[in-house]
């Protein structure tokens, strides 16, 4: 039954893809059904009439689109029911498809970890197929046809399904290739643009990096069992060198996907130029795909995880939460801050995954259950507020056509519903009290803090490093997204688009990231729902469930033990509540005292204009100024000088460019290296034939050689 | 009973937040031979600002009169957290250190935002400095606290007071580096000299007066109000994590009377030091503002270490 839905998400979501190809078939349809209606006449008067008045010119591409959004929404409705329903069952289910090679079928398994990514991935599409609809109508068909982003969108969503189903290695790899492969036409989707294509080359060339070192990690694993099923890969027996060495790989392959520091640049410059909607997928979901997968191979596949693995992770995820939040705040695309700011939540969620793996192997399984859940709760709810920001964004791209936050300012005004989504998505993210990046955040500080039940005295002075470098992102994180919400919606208009824009008038394009909203806000207040559905995810991984069970209540949140640290959402709200209505009923209650509205001081000299105002890069400068070397920083000012004695300013020009420590120091020598070596193997083409006959004479005495 | 005693105890640091900085203002202007003011004249100025007609930019959005109640209101919940005059409460179990730390955050976050609201420059110019400030004080501040809390194993400030009751007078080096790592930090917090100062309008030296330049009349007294109970704050959190003793820990009239007492007397105190520290020191320039707060985490890695190489269990 349970599989059966999360069958039926996959079909859909393939459906909706095969259906989004009917966009160019409108004559074909029109015909088809009048043969149907003809040769069944009478029966279905209404329907024809329905189905005629659709498929009219004018209406047509519109009523598609709607359907296919609707078959996407219905694969999400269904994951999440296959997800929910596996989390609460707590039984794997199995079973075997027979496609693909004869004599080797695809193994599927369904467990409470699938299931718990299944309902992110849920959540993810039915916000998308709520707001896609209004979202992609902006698009020229001609430039920019549908049938390929739905297309695409369909396959993209349905690979992510099939790699939580998949239970045998090459599964697991063919789906994660469709997942990649459609992930990379929807990035070159508006390819008429170089920086897109290059973008697009880029995160396919990282993707296909990664798979290989996934395939090569299998492989590991491969050559110490008998076959490629997640069975036989779970029996192998590894000496702990290979462990290790079949840990880097999936490290380095699942983090490229991820998008850890240093593997990370493809997500800056893919993300911004995919459809909004898609870069939310792309970074809300696809993100928890990798992370999946990592978790998949160490905690289930290989078993016994070492605690240097985790202080691996732990370091990767340090510097990946840091460089992120500080690359994010230096950006004024918004779309590229928002890729940023998912590095740094990436880098949280390794962190966490981190402490608890180094708990898991001394002998503390109880507090890695904790930093499990913790870790698998922050990648939850990072789902839910990036994809929010992200469908934010398309809409503020949507109406004024900009993504510059230099450009914008003023759109609280003119946007008003957007705007409190955004700010409910930027709060969320920022992690602040009530919403449910908190709740996470606070796990992951419980986690952090039960650094004495450790014997290693490194380890022990190690975490609570971390865990300051973690309390250091959040407020830079705080920092980042003020600056974000500050510049977009406050302040006075920037530019004349944002002067123009208007409220979006499409109401699926508010409903998506409105459900996301409230999920955030709903899941702050009561985060124990989540919490007890990752405690079986838990039990059926690690085998343990949270130190206090009994604890978890819907009221009190308190993990460790009730003595040690608790927190209560309902309560904290109610508390807030009162206090705001007391002293906003008692300070308003005098009539004398009734607002008043008039213009702000300007100092005399008469009107303040949008320039006067604090820019983005204005507001980083301290930033820039304290973390110096985090950056590659190119600040330029010209002054043109003129007057007798040339001291009067003209005319200033201020230039600013900060670029990622990333590209020269790694990427630049690898790519100098390959076209080097590329040179070297150039060498032997000389282009004369007797010399390739001799290659060809060679190669078969060598081959004959082999084979005698 | 114990849910009556909390309320109470907001309600007294909500009420005692203008005279604590009266009494600061008070033992400044004897330091500064100058005439101080009645101690009482914080509360006038509060009744003053809430009996005027509040003045709002005419472009400001909906989010310039809501921050002030909601940044009163996250720091008045910050506040049910401390325990003031008694421990035991059942306030300090629903939400613990950290989650105090995030409803400052929430406060300063709404703050800068309405700084930026208006759209003058002295807005983004104070919004812009005091992210960066809290951005840096932040984990300083929480290196300070998790020194605490690994003492004690717990996050609960309320637990953690009582284990520093229970164990009686030990010297714990991590807790003298704590202690003044905290100290650093709420001074930064607060917007104290040397990192700030309260009572001037100067634009190179403006961070938290910059923010709040364009409010007046309820909504100023609003975050007047918050900033006085958010100085009161540390000044608690100070006085009863490092010497707690006089705190009720029973809940008889006698004992609460004493603990309300004890924590006026350690307040006062720590306001004379203030106010020493204020007049010897002079404001420092923006961008050593970094190396103070640096030195604060340094000195709240210091005592992490120093509780884990030397105090801990093993």
């Amino acid at each position: 039954m349970i599989l059966l839905l999360a069958y039926g998400a996959v079909l859909f979501s393939f459906a909706s893809g095969l259906l989004a190809l009917m966009m160019n078939q409108r004559q074909v349809l029109l015909g088809l059904s009048r043969y149907w209606f003809k040769k069944f006449p009478g029966s279905h008067q209404q329907n024809q009439s329905v189905l005629e008045d659709n498929l009219q010119e004018a209406r047509y591409p519109d009523a598609l689109r709607q359907v296919v959004f609707v078959l996407l929404g219905l694969s999400g409705m269904f994951a999440v029911l296959a997800g929910l329903g596996v989390m609460v069952g707590k039984e794997a289910v199995t079973d075997q498809i027979s496609l693909g090679l004869p004599w080797l079928p695809w193994h599927v398994r369904f467990d409470s970890l699938s299931g718990f990514f299944y309902l992110i991935i849920g959540i993810g599409v039915a916000a998308v197929s709520l707001y896609g609809p209004g979202y992609v109508r902006a698009y020229d068909e001609s430039q920019h046809p549908f049938a390929a982003l739905g297309l695409f969108t369909g396959l993209f969503v349905a690979g992510m399904l099939l790699v939580l189903l998949a239970d045998d290695a090459f599964f697991f790899m063919i789906a994660w290739e469709l997942m990649s492969v459609a992930s990379y036409f929807l990035v070159a989707f508006q390819h008429e643009n170089p920086a897109n294509r290059r973008a697009a080359f880029l995160y396919l060339l990282m993707a296909e990096v990664g798979a290989l070192a996934i395939i090569l990690a299998f492989g590991v694993l491969a050559s110490f069992s008998d076959g490629f099923t997640f069975d036989a890969l779970r029996e192998a027996k590894l000496s702990s060198t290979w462990a290790s060495i079949a840990f880097v790989l999936a490290l380095l392959g699942f983090g490229m996907k991820a998008g850890v520091v240093p593997v990370h640049v493809w997500l800056p410059e893919a993300h911004p130029v995919a459809p909004s909607h898609i870069s939310a997928l792309m970074s809300g979901v696809m993100l928890k795909v990798a992370l999946y997968g990592l978790i998949r191979f160490c905690y289930d596949l290989i078993g016994d995880v070492h605690w240097q693995w985790g202080v691996a992770l732990l370091i990767v995820g340090t510097v990946s939460a840091l460089g992120g939040i500080l690359y994010a705040m230096m950006q004024a695309n918004l779309k590229r801050l928002l890729a940023y700011s998912s590095v740094e939540n990436i880098g949280i969620i390794f962190m966490v995954l981190g402490l608890s793996m180094i708990f898991m192997d001394n002998g503390q399984p109880q507090l890695a259950a904790l930093g499990f859940l913790a870790a698998l709760f922050h990648a939850f709810n990072h789902a839910l507020f990036k994809n929010l920001l992200f469908l934010g964004a398309g809409i503020i791209q949507h109406q004024t056509h900009e993504l510059n936050i230099d450009l914008m300012g003023g759109l609280i005004r003119r946007m008003p519903h957007t705007s409190k989504l955004f700010l409910i998505g930027c709060m969320s993210i920022s992690s602040l009290p009530l919403f449910n990046g908190f709740v996470s955040e606070w796990l992951a500080f419980q986690t952090a803090l039960q650094v004495d039940a450790l014997d290693n005295g490194v380890l022990r002075s190690l975490i609570p490093v971390a865990a300051a470098a973690l309390a250091l992102t959040a407020a830079l994180a705080a920092a980042c997204f003020v600056k974000v919400f500050g510049m977009v919606f406050l302040g006075q208009s920037r530019s004349r688009h944002c002067d123009k824009a208007h409220e979006v008038q499409d109401k699926g394009m508010l409903a998506g990231p409105s459900l996301l909203a409230g999920l955030c806000f709903l899941i702050g207040i009561f985060p124990g729902m989540v919490i007890s559905l990752l405690n079986s995810v838990a039990g059926q991984l690690l085998g343990q469930t949270l130190p206090n069970d009994s604890a978890l209540g819907w009221l009190w949140l308190a993990p460790v033990s009730a003595k040690q640290a608790s927190y209560s959402p309902p309560l904290v709200l109610i508390a807030a509540l009162i206090a705001g209505c007391i002293s906003f009923w008692y300070l308003r209650r005098n009539p004398a005292t009734v607002m008043r509205r008039a213009e702000p001081w300007d100092c005399g000299f008469g009107g303040l204009t949008p320039r006067m105002q604090y820019s983005c890069h204005a507001f980083t400068m301290p930033f820039r100024r304290i973390f110096a070397n985090a950056w590659i920083v190119d600040e330029r000012i010209d002054k043109d000088l003129q007057g007798a004695m040339n001291q009067d300013v003209a005319a200033i020009r201020y230039q600013l460019q900060v670029q990622d420590h990333s590209w020269p120091r790694l990427y630049e020598p690898i790519a100098r290296g390959v076209d080097c070596l590329a040179r070297q193997v150039g060498r032997i083409q000389t282009g004369n034939i007797r010399v390739y006959l001799g290659y060809s004479f060679a190669t078969l005495l060598i081959l004959l050689w082999v084979v005698s | 009973m114990n849910w009556l005693i909390a309320i109470l105890q907001t309600l007294l640091f909500i009420v005692l937040a203008p005279l604590l900085a009266g009494w600061l203002k008070c033992c400044k202007c004897r330091l500064q031979n100058r005439k101080p003011p009645s101690l009482l004249q914080p509360y006038r100025d509060l009744i003053k600002l809430t009996s005027k007609q509040p003045v709002v930019a005419g472009q400001a959005s909906w989010l310039f009169p809501i921050a002030p109640y909601l940044v009163f209101s996250a720091t008045v919940l910050a506040a049910t957290v401390v325990p003031l005059i008694a421990v035991d409460l059942p306030t300090s179990a629903s939400a613990d250190v950290i989650v105090m730390v995030g409803f400052f955050a929430f406060a300063r976050f709404f703050l800068a935002l309405a700084g930026l609201d208006i759209g003058t420059a002295f807005g983004g110019m104070g919004s812009s400095r005091e992210m960066t400030i809290s951005s840096l004080a932040e984990p300083a501040m929480l290196m300070a606290i998790f020194t605490l809390t690994m003492t004690a194993s717990t996050t609960n400030l309320s637990v953690a007071i009582n284990h520093v009751l229970n164990d009686g007078l030990i010297l714990r080096p991590s807790f003298v580096f704590a202690l003044f790592a905290l100290i650093l930090v709420a001074i930064a917090e607060t917007g104290r000299i040397p990192v700030d100062n309260p009572s001037t309008h100067l634009e190179l030296t403006m961070i938290h007066e910059a923010m709040i330049l364009e409010y007046s009349g309820r909504h100023l007294a609003l975050i007047e109000w918050a900033s006085q109970l958010k100085l009161m704050l540390y000044g608690v959190l100070i006085a009863n994590i490092f010497f707690p003793w006089g705190i009720a820990e029973s809940f008889t009239a006698q004992a609460l009377g004493y603990g309300l007492l004890a924590i006026m007397g350690k307040l006062a105190v720590l306001a004379i030091f203030l106010a020493i520290a204020e007049t010897l020191v002079a404001k420092m320039r923006l961008f050593r503002v970094q190396e103070y707060l640096s030195f604060a985490y340094l000195l709240g890695l210091l005592g992490m270490l120093s509780h884990i190489i030397l105090e801990a269990s093993r």
